[in-house]
C-alpha cells in the first residue's frame, strides 16, 4: 500500500507537481493565525490553521525556583499533546516519542534563537523566576505538525501578557493581567522539508509524510542565521541536499513570518 | 444571608449565557462539534464504531462507549493544569459516558468501541455540561443511531435564588452555591446526568429541575440548528 502510494507521489513530484496541485516549495492555503482563542483562561493563546492541519497553543505563567546552574534565569517549558481527538492514528496516554520530539524541536527553536532573554524572567536571583509554559495541542492532524506547532507557539507567546505578581506574598494573581508582553527578541521560524525520492518539498500533507524518505526541519532566527535543525527519516541526505534545504528554509522565512503579527 | 437580587452579569434568573454551536469542526473525526456557553468552549470528536482492542474487552452483546474529558493545560482559572487524567477528569469522563450511553443503541454495534474525546479550550464553569452538549452533537454528526438527543446545563441556587447556568463568579459565591449539572433528553425529558453539590431544600431542587428543562430545550434548538446547517451544506 505505502510503496504504491510512494511510487505514485514520486512520479508526480518528478513532473514537478503534487496531488493537490501545489508547487514543490508551496505551503498549503489558507494559513491562518487566530489570537486569543483562550483569552479568559490562558495568558496567551492562538490557533493555527495550515491547510487542514489545526493546532492550538496556550501560554501559562508560573513562578518557580531557578535551576541551580542558572540562578539568575527563568525558563520555558514546551509540551505537545498529539490528541486522539485530532486523528484516528493517535492514542490516549502520556506523550509518545513523536510528541516529545515535536515539543523538543519547538522548544529548541525558541530557546536557541534567544528569542526570550531568560535573565529577564528572573524575579529574585536564586529564589524566584518566571516559568513560561507553552502547551500545544493538535485539533486536526493533516501533516506538517512541526511548522504549524512552531507558528502556534510563537503566536501564543506574542499574545501573552504577564499576570500580576505580588513579590511580598509570592502570589500570582491570574485574574489580574498586566499589559506587559513577553519581549521577543527574535522570531524563530521553522521550515520542514521532506525528501521523497530525489525531490524536496515543503509543507507535506499526510500522504506525502507516509511516502517520506528523509525530513529536515530548519529553524531560522533571522534572515541569515539558523537556530535549530532536526533530521528525521531513515534515508541519509547529501551535503548538497542539506544546502538546498537550508536555502529553501531561508526563502520561505519571510512568507511564514507575515502570518504572524508584527 | 444576602439575597441575590441581580445576577453578576445581569442575566435573568432563567437565562443561560450566550451560546454558540457548530458541527463538523474536526475533519479527520467521524463526527465532531463545538459548543460555547459564555466563555466555556468545548470541542468533541467521535471515532467509531471500530474494532475494540484488546479483544478480551469486546462485548458480543453490544458496543462500548468510551469517553475522555480533558481540560487543556492552559484552560483553567489560575495555574497551569498538569496534563494527564486526574481524579476529577476521570469522574467526569465516567458520568459523561453514562449520560450519553443512555440514548445510544449500543446493541447495534457488538464487539466495537465508540471513542468520544472532549477537550476544553477555555473554561468558566459548566465544563462537563458543555462537553456533553458538544459530544452528543458529535455523535449525531457521526451518523450514529440515537433514541433521542441530549442537552446539558448546570442549574443551581445562589443567595437563595434558583438559577440557570451558573458562571464562575456565581459558583464561587461567598455564602455558598449549589451546583447541579443536569443532562436531559429532548423528547421525553428524562434525566441522564444528575450531580449536586451544596445544601438545598427539596422544593428548590424541584424548581431547579424544572428550570433545567427550559434551558435544555433552548440548547436543543441550537443543537438542531447546528446539525441542520452541516447537513444542508453537504446537500443532504
Amino acid at each position: 500500500m505505502v510503496s504504491e502510494l510512494k511510487s505514485y507521489i514520486e512520479s508526480l513530484l518528478s513532473k514537478g507537481v503534487r496531488a493537490d496541485l501545489r508547487k514543490l516549495d508551496e505551503y498549503r492555503k489558507p494559513i491562518n493565525v487566530e489570537y486569543g482563542i483562550s483569552a479568559k483562561s490562558a495568558e496567551g493563546s492562538a490557533k493555527i490553521t495550515m491547510g487542514d492541519t489545526v493546532i492550538v497553543a496556550g501560554v501559562k505563567f508560573g513562578v518557580d525556583k531557578p535551576y541551580p546552574d542558572n540562578p539568575d534565569e527563568g525558563s520555558i517549558v514546551v509540551n505537545v499533546e498529539l490528541l486522539p481527538l485530532s486523528s484516528p492514528d493517535f492514542e490516549s496516554g502520556p506523550p509518545d516519542v513523536d510528541a516529545i520530539e515535536l515539543a523538543r524541536v519547538v522548544d529548541r527553536a525558541v530557546r536557541e534563537s534567544k528569542a526570550i532573554d531568560f535573565k529577564k524572567l528572573c524575579i529574585k536571583e536564586g529564589e524566584k523566576c518566571w516559568m513560561i509554559f507553552i502547551d500545544i495541542y493538535t485539533i486536526n492532524e493533516a501533516g506538517n505538525l512541526f511548522d504549524a506547532a512552531n507558528l502556534a507557539a510563537l503566536a501564543a507567546l506574542q499574545d501573552a501578557r504577564y499576570p500580576k505578581y505580588d513579590e511580598k506574598t509570592g502570589v500570582v494573581a491570574y485574574d489580574e493581567r498586566t499589559s506587559k508582553p513577553i519581549e521577543l527578541l527574535k522570531i524563530p521560524i521553522s521550515c520542514t522539508i521532506l525528501k521523497i525520492g530525489n525531490n524536496l518539498i515543503v509543507d507535506p500533507d499526510l500522504e506525502e509524510e507516509k511516502a517520506m524518505d528523509a525530513r529536515l526541519t530548519v529553524a531560522t532566527a533571522d534572515d541569515d542565521t539558523i537556530c535549530a535543525m532536526q533530521k528525521g527519516g531513515e534515508v541519509p541526505l547529501t551535503t548538497e541536499e542539506v544546502k538546498k534545504i537550508v536555502d529553501i528554509a531561508f526563502k520561505k522565512r519571510p512568507e511564514l513570518l507575515k502570518y504572524l503579527k508584527k | 444571608m444576602i439575597t441575590y437580587t441581580k445576577r453578576f452579569d445581569s442575566r435573568k434568573f432563567d437565562e443561560t449565557r450566550p451560546m454558540e454551536a457548530k458541527v463538523g469542526v474536526i475533519k479527520r473525526a467521524d463526527g465532531s462539534a463545538m459548543f460555547k456557553i459564555g466563555k466555556t468552549v468545548a470541542i468533541a470528536a467521535v471515532y467509531g464504531p471500530k474494532a475494540l482492542h484488546p479483544t478480551y474487552m469486546r462485548n458480543p452483546e453490544k458496543g462500548i462507549l468510551r469517553c475522555n474529558y480533558n481540560m487543556m493545560a492552559f484552560s483553567g482559572t489560575g495555574e497551569r493544569i498538569r496534563p494527564g487524567p486526574g481524579r476529577r477528569s476521570r469522574e467526569i469522563s465516567l458520568v459523561t459516558e453514562k449520560a450519553l450511553a443512555s440514548v445510544l443503541d449500543l446493541s447495534e454495534f457488538p464487539n466495537t468501541v465508540i471513542d468520544v474525546f472532549i477537550e476544553l479550550i477555555q473554561t468558566d464553569s459548566g465544563t462537563r455540561c458543555a462537553g456533553i452538549t458538544a459530544a452528543i452533537m458529535a455523535l449525531a454528526d457521526a451518523g450514529l443511531i440515537m433514541k433521542d438527543m441530549i442537552a446539558s446545563v448546570s442549574v443551581g441556587v445562589v443567595g437563595g435564588k434558583v438559577l440557570a447556568d451558573l458562571n464562575k463568579e456565581e459558583e464561587d459565591f461567598e455564602n455558598g452555591a449549589v451546583d447541579i449539572p443536569i443532562a436531559i433528553t429532548h423528547k421525553d425529558n428524562k434525566i441522564t446526568l444528575l450531580q449536586l453539590d451544596g445544601l438545598i431544600k427539596k422544593e428548590q431542587l424541584y424548581e431547579a429541575l424544572e428550570l433545567a428543562k427550559g434551558s435544555c430545550a433552548k440548547i436543543h434548538e441550537l443543537q438542531r440548528k447546528a446539525l441542520m446547517e452541516k447537513f444542508t451544506q453537504n446537500g443532504i
